[in-house]
Formats: C-alpha cells, structure tokens, sequence
C-alpha cells in the first residue's frame, strides 16, 4: 500500500500548477501524444511549435508572454473532450491548434462553440467539422468532399482509369474521402469493381487477393501512408500493377521508408504545395530539420500554418483592443479575417471556416523518393 | 466519543475544503482537499449520517458553485460518475458473480447508440418518422429503453457464457464485446444504422427550461452550456445514488449471496440448489443495465457517438478500475472509477503541464549537487507522451502491493488474510 | 463472380492463411505455455511479441550493410530477437508475477490486470527508446531481393521466398518445442509443474525456475513469431503486438488453452478461417459484407465452437474439482 500511496501523492502534489498570470497567452495544441497515433499527433505539436516559438519575440515586444500548451487527447472522444474542458478552463489559452481525428474534434469543438474558444484545425477533413458553421471552428487542410472528387477526376480523366478498386481505413477520415472518390468516379462513368474496409495494419494478404481477382488498373486507399506503404508493398510484391492512388495523408516521406522500391509511380492529391514552389515552405523544412533533427512530416506544415493563423488573429485582435489582451470572441472573428500566405498556400477563410479556394495538388512519385513532383494544379473552392 | 470527535473534524474538513474551493475555483490545488474529504467519507468509519452529509454537502453545494466559475469541475464529476455507474455494472459481473467479462463496453456502446440513433437525424435513414426525437419525455424514455436493451444483450451474450468458465468466458466476452464495435464501425452499408466510423451527431440534449430558470435566478447570464454541464453532473449523481442503492440492496439480496457462492465454488453453489442458469444470466442482465443508463446519458452529453469510444481498451480501463478499487467492493467500485479517470484527465495531464511550464520558462533545477535545465529537456520526453506508460506502472505496482484492492470487499478481506 | 475464379485462388488463399497460422500458432504457444504452468494468461505476450519484431528489425537493419547474405543475417536476427524477447518474458516473470505467487494470492484477475499494465507500460517504453534513438516511430524491415524472390507456380499460384522460410522456420521451431516438451528432462518437469507445482516440488523440481525457463521459451518463441511477421509484412511499431495478440490468444482458446498441439492447430485453424473468410466473403456477397467483417469472423466461429465443445479442440475437459 505504501508505494503506490506514495506515488498517488506525489502525483497529486505536482497538480499544483503554476497558474499564468495576465500577461500568459496561450496557444494549446490537441492531438495524441501517446498511443498508436502518436507518431502522427507529435508533428502537429511540433508545427505548432515552430510556429509559437517564432512568434515569441513578436509577443514579447506586445508585453506577453506567448506559450505553447501541448495536450494530449489519446485519439479518444472522452479524453479529448475532457481536454477541451480543461482548456476552456484556463483563462490563458486564447486559441486551439487541433484536433487529429475528426471524431474527437468534433465532440470538443462543441465545447469550443460554448466558450467561444477559437479551433483551428490542421487535419480534420471530415466535412462535418466546418458544415456546422460554427463561428469558432476553422481549418487549414481540404475537406474530404472536396479532396476525393478531385482526385477522382483526374484518375478518370487524365488517368483513364476504367476499373478502381477502392481500399478504406475505417476511420473517419479514410472512408469520407473513399466514398467522395467513388460517387464522382462512378459519376464520371469509371466502373467500381470492389469498396472495401479494414481495420489491419500491417497483414493486407486478403485484400492484396481480392485486388489480385477483381483486376483493376486503378487502387485508391482511403488511409493514412503507414497503411498505404504496407499495401502497395505487398501489392507490387504479389506482381499487380495497377496504379496506386490516395489522398493526403500519403503526403510523408515515412511512406517512401515503408513501401521502398514499392512506392514508385504512387499519386497523391494534396492541399500542401511543393516545397519548390514555395520559398517560405523551404525555409520551414530547413529550420525545422534544424530543430528537432528530422523532416517536417504530414500534418506538421498544416499545424504550423494553423498556429500562425491564430498568432496573426492574436496580433490583430491585441492591436484593435489597444495593446490589452483580446477576449476570445475577438480572436474569433479576426481569424475568418485572417489573410495571409502560408506555407501550405494563400490562407483566407469563408463564412464556413474553409478555406476560400484551395489549390489542390496532384503528387507524383515518379521514383522511390520524396518530395514528388506537382503534375496538376486543381483549384477548387468548398461547397456552400 | 472517539467517533464524535472524528464526525465533527470530518464535518469541519468539508465545509473548510469546500470553502476553499469555492473562493478558488480554478487553482486545482483547491480540489484536492475536496477529494481527499470525498476520500475520506468513502473509507472512514463512521456513522452513514456524518458520512452522507459530509459528501453530499460537497458534491450538492461545493462542486455546482465552484463549478459556475470553472465548468471543468463539472467535465470531471461527469466523467467520473459515468465510469464509477460502469464500474459499479462491472462489479456485479466481475465482482460479485465472479464472471470474467472483458467485452463490457460493448453494453455501454449499445446504451449510447440507443439514444444517439433517434435523437438524432440517423433514425430517419432506415424508418420514417419525425427524427431528432427532441421533446423533454423522449430522452428519459429512451434512457429507460436503452438500459432494457443493454440487458437483453448482456442476455444474450450470457447465454453462451453459461457453458463456459474462467478464461474461456474472457476470450468470449472480449470476441463479442469487438463483435458489437465492429458491428457499430460497419453498419453503415447495406442499411444506415449507425452511420459507421463517422459517428453520428448532433445528439439531442433533453430540454431543460426548468434549470435554466433556477439558474437565471442566480446568475442571469448564465448559458446554456453551463446550464447543461450542470444538469449533466446532476443527473449522473442521481443514477450514480440510484446504482449504488440497487447495488446495495442486491448485494444484501438472495441474488447477491448466490452470487457469491457461485463465485467461491460453482458446484457448492449448484449442490445448495442455486439455479446457475438464473444467477449468472440476472448476474449479466443487471452489469449491463446500469452501463447501458449511463451509455445514454454520455450519448446526450456529448452530443457525438462513434465507435471509437468502444474499444477494448475501454473495457479493459473499467475492469481496471473495479480491480484498483476492490474487486465485489462497491465503495471500491467508486473510488477506483474515480482515481483513475482523476489519474487520467486531471493529475496526469497536471504533471505534462506543469513540466511543460517549467521547459517554456527555462526552469533551473538547483539541488546543490545538481542542476538540470528543464529547458533543455529533449520533446521525445515530453512528459504528455508517456500518461499511458505512468498508468501502466501503477496498475502493476498496485497489483504487487495491494492486489486486494484499496477497499476490499468485507468477505474478500477475510479470505485474503487468512493463510493459505 | 463466376465459380472458377473462387476455386482458381483457393491454393493461394490457403497458402496465406498457412503463413498467418504459422505465425499465430508460434505467438499463442507462449500463451499457452504459460497457462499451462502457471493457470494464468499472460496477456503482456503480445509486447513479448513487439519487442521480438522491433528488435529484429533493429539488428535487421543495422547489419545490412556488413552482412552480405540474407540468410544469415535473418538467422542472426531471428536469434536475437528469441534472446531479447525471451529474456523480457523473463523479466516480466521475475519482477511482475513472482511478487504474486509469492502472495499466495488466488485471485485470477490480479496477474491478468499486472499484464495489462505492462503491456501498456512496455509499448511506451519502447516508442520511448525508438523516438530517443532516430525520431522515427516504426521501423522496418528493409526488402532484400533474394528473400523476395517469387516462384511462380500456376498462374494463380506464386510462393515468394520469405514465405517458404516462415515455413520452415516455424515448422522447426514447433517440432523442437513438441520434442523438449515430450523427450527431454526440462519438458517432463515442465508438464510436471503444470500438474501440480505442489508435488513437483517434492520430487525436487524447482518450480520456480521452471517457471522461469517456461516464460523464456514461450517469450522466444513469440519472438521468432516477431521476426518472421515484420519479413513477411515489412513494417512493425511499438503497438503491432495487439492485433496479433489478440488473435493468437483467440487460437490458443480455440486449440484448447494449455495444450501445446491445440495452439498448433488453433493458430493455423485461426489463420486459415481469417483468411479465406477476407477473401470470400466479400466474393460471395457481392463487396456487401467486406473484409472488414474477417475478424469477428474468426471470434463468431469460435463463440460457436466454444458452446459445443468448451475446452477447446485439443484441450482436456476440466476436471470439477469438489
């Protein structure tokens, strides 16, 4: 009984947090910290970080003292709204970077909505999270509606593809943006030869054989690039050739390291542009390979864009309250007024929190390396 | 005398400890003597009365007031009360009947799909009708409906457990406990029914116009959301009294001693004329009730369902609890429910905070012989990374050193300490 | 779909699920072993298992540069892997489960809640250790030409390399467990401890350290399991040991848990019913029912199996001791 009480009680005294003072704005980031996603939610925490750290000066000099608040929200609805609980909570967080799975953004952003406490979201893309038109809720990615119909296009039309087989993670995520692809494939006059889910990670025998059976040129797999260098590793092992096509979160360099000789000829859709065509993205990459000795993967670009967003309404809003610290409902409205040029493109919100157009790039790794190269620019505004 | 003493210094305590919360609210180190009252009233012996007043006074006037000011009060009594209703659930199933079931969440999940399938729009895919049932009586009838069918699934998931003992009711259990969340994750095609891992929401909330009128009176500004978390905490401490109650008599019942004796000796029990059949099935049936109630409640609370929050983890993290706690010990039940859902969204996340803090701040470690600069604390130790590594070493250091749980179940007590 | 195809892929179907058998099959002896001596699932075997895959692909990967043949180097991470893996079931047993026994403590769920907090534990631990060493979380098992080579048989037919060693590796590993447990002093003890400690420790068997050497071959079993999972599949992570898990713990009821030929039969049964069950159902239902129904699949079959013969395939009929 000792030990552990002991250990409850050290735990509990440590609850005794510093709590910030006035001068302490906030700007938290949600997403998993640990369990199975983590790998995914830290490069969200650590855009974000680039970001805050970059504009710590910028606060100082404004007289606050500007600070990142990483939460971890386990990748589960209940902890994650309790996170948002604890985040409405504390006077000093003036804005949310987050969440990673639409299905815990959503419940939390209910929270938000309550509290007028301002999302900006890197990664939700379930169309769900914007099309509740709540005033608080923004995000920099695309939205699945409108990321899985452009890449249906171009598989049906550029590609020519006449039979696609469709994969789905059983996420959120993965079967939105599978199933926007298939109504528009289908739409264009593409012919659907299997829809299909899975929960596996790493064992894709079954679904390799269907693949194998039904004789498609063209895969699309509604997932995330750990499932997707998997798949087409053990789809080009088993000799199928069809071409092999996902959304953004192919967009890794970690799915190149998974799939290896593999991931040759893969074509992704994206909102992130090329780092060649974007200095400022270059420079991002730079710093942040500095920093914390690795490539910016995935979701970190959008989360740095995400925290500059709110760092720039901060700015503003503190500007219009004449220097004193904004109340959350100001950083709201100035983030749907944000403009700006971001490293993931022209950043400026509609009424609905998307953003106004998005170009939406269609990826090509012509051999096994990352970056690919840009072969089409699509652009596209959200659905009203 | 002794215990008079120690009834007034408990009195005193609450009242002090709830004083301090309510002039601070938001400082977290003013919950801690609350809950270390709360602690108390649970464990100490001492008359119900003293007990009950202590406890209730906290809960009924100290939470709800500091609560106005810092609603994450209301988050934590919520969450704690709904897991300490599964707890109690899994208790009488694991607990008292001694049938290992790690498939519970699956009653949870099919509480909260009942309620979040009509409040919402998801009913009007597969049956006509006027969906979201939103007027004040169809929540509470749903609540009542959705704890008829959690039973009716524990039922039927009892059913083939009957001929199974020990471990093979855990791998059974488990199977159709992933049964229901797959079930959940994929029933979305051919027919919509739970609209798959997109969840369904929004999720009616029950009207509440009466509340928001008392509150009025208090605080005119008072919003809706407020108004919600409070009615939200309220209500779950009234189907928390409600379980206990329930449990309480069950345990003191025919039931409740059969299924002791089933759990001690199967054959005994047999030989004493317990039909096995009836006890384990009812055993199954009342577990599954109580998580199905609360499955409705969490479905309206949260306004959002999806698969997602039905995994295995979840019934693993229950059965946690009623282990940390005790296992056939309802206070137990309590008190592991809510130490670790406290462990895992209030003190944890404190620690990553406060860590945190000290790295932004370049916080200088001075002990003399050593100095460390937390700012230079390296972001893969990032304290926020590893709550779940945390929790894992307690459950074993609590298993090594306190394996009877922290209230042990009186009749468990006896036999533990007895030599074997 | 016509009837031809469905027949034209079952050799390839069955092979598949043979691989995965195997390979469950190799995971759930280490369950059931230790149920066998200690009455206990020892539901941290799945990071036993993670840790044998991690580490393998670690050595995998640091040797390709300095060793030349891919043989050898499988050989010499399949056999640290075993050593890593086997010396953590070991020290799982040693530092978790001993304090236990040494209770006296008769509570089933005690040790069954222990493993699930080091499993928690261990899968963090790990990220831990990967994240601190080179920021990546998963690691890989990088794609040897010669291990990939394919071997075309029919048209429909094909067996790659790889495969063919997790074949014979597994069937080696399994026919020397069935021959230490039946031929060899250390099995005869073993069976003895898992009739009855109690006695054993009569006749001069240590139980203790039976128990100890138990967890050291069930842990390096699933560590081989470990190897031969990431070279089939390519990639592992600090959480690839659930799923598999769950699964090889599923056969080991099946096969009859605490029989060794059970969880033999169970793994392959298991991996055979996944398999063909992922790639017929949505064949036969027209994509309706898909490939995500394969897994409770597999736990519907074996809830049904359960209700008619409740010890398993191979399992003995629990005595009701009075």
């Amino acid at each position: 009984m000792r030990i552990p009480s002991i250990i409850i009680t050290l735990l509990l005294a440590l609850t005794f947090t510093t709590r910030a003072d006035n001068q302490v704005i906030r700007i938290a980031t949600c997403c998993p910290l640990s369990g199975a996603q983590a790998g995914l939610g830290e490069y969200i925490k650590l855009g974000a970080q680039m970001a805050v750290e970059g504009a710590q000066p910028r606060f100082a000099e404004l007289g606050f003292n500007l600070q990142l608040f990483p939460q971890d929200d386990q990748a589960t609805p209940d902890v994650g709204v309790a996170v948002a609980n604890r985040l409405v909570n504390d006077a000093s967080v003036l804005g949310v970077v987050g969440h990673f799975n639409s299905g815990v953004a959503i419940p939390a952003s209910e929270v938000y909505k309550d509290y007028h406490l301002a999302m900006v979201s890197p990664a939700n893309t379930n169309p769900k999270v914007t099309d509740r038109r709540y005033a608080n809720v923004s995000r920099i990615c695309g939205r699945d509606d409108v990321q899985g119909p452009v890449g249906a296009e171009f598989a049906v039309n550029e590609l020519k593809a006449q039979r696609i087989f469709i994969v789905q993670d059983k996420t959120a995520y993965g079967q939105g943006v599978a199933e926007a692809f298939r109504d528009k494939a289908k739409a264009l006059g593409a012919n659907i030869v299997g829809f299909t889910g899975t929960e596996e990670k790493s064992n894709f025998s079954t679904i390799v054989r269907l693949i194998q059976v039904h004789k498609p040129d063209l895969v699309y797999l509604g997932g995330i690039y750990d499932q997707a260098g998997v798949l087409v590793k053990q789809m080009r092992e088993k000799g199928i050739e069809a071409v092999f096509m996902g959304p953004d979160a192919f967009d890794s360099s970690e799915f190149v390291k998974i799939a290896q000789d593999a991931s040759a000829g893969t074509i992704y859709t994206t909102v992130a542009g090329p780092i060649d065509q974007f200095p400022a993205a270059k420079d991002f990459a730079s710093n942040f390979e500095a920093q914390f000795h690795r490539a910016p993967e995935s979701f970190a670009p959008y989360a740095y864009d995400a925290a500059n967003v709110v760092i720039a309404a901060l700015e503003a809003a503190i500007r219009a309250n004449n220097g004193a610290r904004p109340s959350r409902q100001a950083v709201c409205t100035a983030i749907r007024a944000v403009t700006m040029d971001g490293i993931t493109g022209k950043i400026a919100f509609d009424a609905k929190g998307d953003r106004l157009t998005s170009d939406y790039y269609i990826v090509k790794l012509e051999t096994a390396s990352y970056p690919g190269k840009a072969i089409k620019v699509i652009s596209s505004a959200p659905p009203q | 005398m002794k215990t008079k003493l120690l009834s007034i210094l408990l009195l005193t305590l609450a009242c002090a400890s709830g004083a301090a919360l309510c002039s601070a609210p938001r400082a977290s180190w003013t919950l801690l003597p609350v809950l270390a009252v709360l602690f108390l009233c649970l464990t100490m012996r001492l008359p119900r009365t003293v007990r009950f007043t202590a406890g209730l006074g906290l809960l009924l006037i100290a939470i709800p007031f500091a609560g106005f000011t810092n609603t994450f009060l209301f988050e934590l009594g919520i969450q704690i009360g709904i897991f300490s209703a599964l707890a109690l659930g899994l208790n009488v199933v694991v607990g008292m009947a001694g049938l290992l079931d790690l498939g519970y969440a699956a009653f949870f999940a099919i509480g909260a799909y009942t309620w979040a399938i009509f409040g919402s729009t998801q009913a009007s895919y597969f049956m006509n009708g006027n969906f979201p049932l939103a007027g004040w009586p169809y929540f509470y009838l749903f609540a009542a409906l959705a704890v008829l069918t959690a039973a009716i699934t524990g039922i039927l998931i009892g059913l083939p457990a009957l001929r199974l003992r020990g471990d093979y009711l855990a791998v059974v259990t488990l199977g159709l406990g992933e049964v229901v969340r797959v079930l959940a994750n994929n029933l979305d095609h051919p027919v919509n029914i739970t609209n798959g891992p997109q969840g369904i929401s929004p999720v009616e909330r029950p009207p509440i116009p009466w509340l928001m009128d008392l509150l009025h009176i208090f605080n005119p500004d008072a919003s809706p959301a407020l108004g919600y978390a409070l009615f939200f905490y309220l209500l779950v401490i009234a189907i928390i009294g409600l379980v206990v109650l329930i449990n309480v008599r069950l345990d003191h019942s025919r039931f409740g001693r059969a299924w002791v004796a089933i759990r001690e000796d199967e054959i005994a029990a047999r030989a004493m004329g317990i039909s096995l059949t009836r006890t384990k099935l009812f055993a199954f049936a009342t577990g599954a009730a109580f998580s199905g109630a609360m499955g409705a409640v969490f479905a309206a609370k949260q306004r959002f369902i999806s698969p997602e929050s039905f995994t295995l983890l979840q019934s693993i993290t229950i059965l946690g609890m009623v282990i940390l706690g005790g296992m056939g010990s309802i206070r137990g039940a309590i008190l592991g429910a809510a130490l670790v859902t406290l462990l895992n969204i209030e003190v944890l996340k404190s620690c990553s905070d406060f860590l945190n803090t000290l790295r932004q701040t370049g916080f200088v470690l001075d002990l003399g012989f050593f100095q460390y600069n937390f700012a230079l604390l390296p972001s893969q130790l990032e304290p926020a990374k590893y709550e779940r590594m945390i929790f894992g070493l307690i459950l074993v250091l609590m298993m090594i050193f306190r394996p009877q749980g922290l209230i042990p179940e009186v009749r468990h007590r006896l036999e533990l300490e007895k030599d074997d | 779909m016509s009837g031809d195809v469905l027949i034209q892929i079952l050799p390839s179907v069955l092979l598949e699920g043979l691989l995965l058998g195997f390979v469950y099959a190799m995971i759930a002896l280490g369950y059931t072993m230790v149920y066998g001596v200690l009455g206990l699932i020892n539901f941290a075997h799945s990071e036993v298992f993670m840790i044998g895959a991690v580490t393998g692909a670690e050595v995998y990967r640091h040797l390709l540069p300095h060793v030349g043949n891919p043989y050898l180097l499988l050989a010499i991470s399949i056999t640290t892997a075993a050593a890593v893996s086997g010396g953590t079931a070991m020290a799982i047993e040693r530092l978790a489960y001993r304090p236990l026994r040494r209770r006296g403590n008769t509570n089933r769920l005690v040790p069954l809640i222990t493993a699930i907090g080091i499993s928690f534990f261990l899968q963090d631990l790990v990220r831990l250790i990967e994240g601190m060493w080179h920021n990546e979380f998963f690691v890989n098992y990088p794609s040897t030409p010669a291990l990939e080579r394919t071997f075309q048989i029919t048209e429909m037919l094909s067996i790659q390399m790889k495969a063919i060693i997790v074949i014979t590796v597994s069937l080696a590993m399994l026919v020397g467990l069935q021959l230490l447990v039946t031929r060899t002093r250390l099995g005869k003890a073993m069976r003895a401890v898992a009739q009855d400690a109690h006695t054993a420790s009569l006749m001069g068997i240590n139980p203790d350290q039976i128990i100890s050497r138990t967890f050291l071959i069930g842990g390096a079993l699933g560590g081989v399991a470990g190897v031969l999972f990431g070279v089939l599949y390519t990639k592992v992570d600090p959480f690839v040991g659930f799923l598999p898990g769950i699964r090889a713990f599923t056969a080991a009821v099946l096969g009859g848990i605490g029989s060794i030929p059970g969880a033999m039969l169970g793994g392959i049964l298991l991996g055979q019913l996944e398999t063909s069950a992922g790639v017929y159902l949505p064949l036969l239902t027209d994509g309706n029912i898909g490939t995500e129904y394969k897994d409770i699949f597999g736990f519907l079959i074996l809830v049904l199996f359960l209700l008619f013969r409740p010890q398993g395939i191979l399992g003995r009929k629990e005595g009701e001791k009075l």
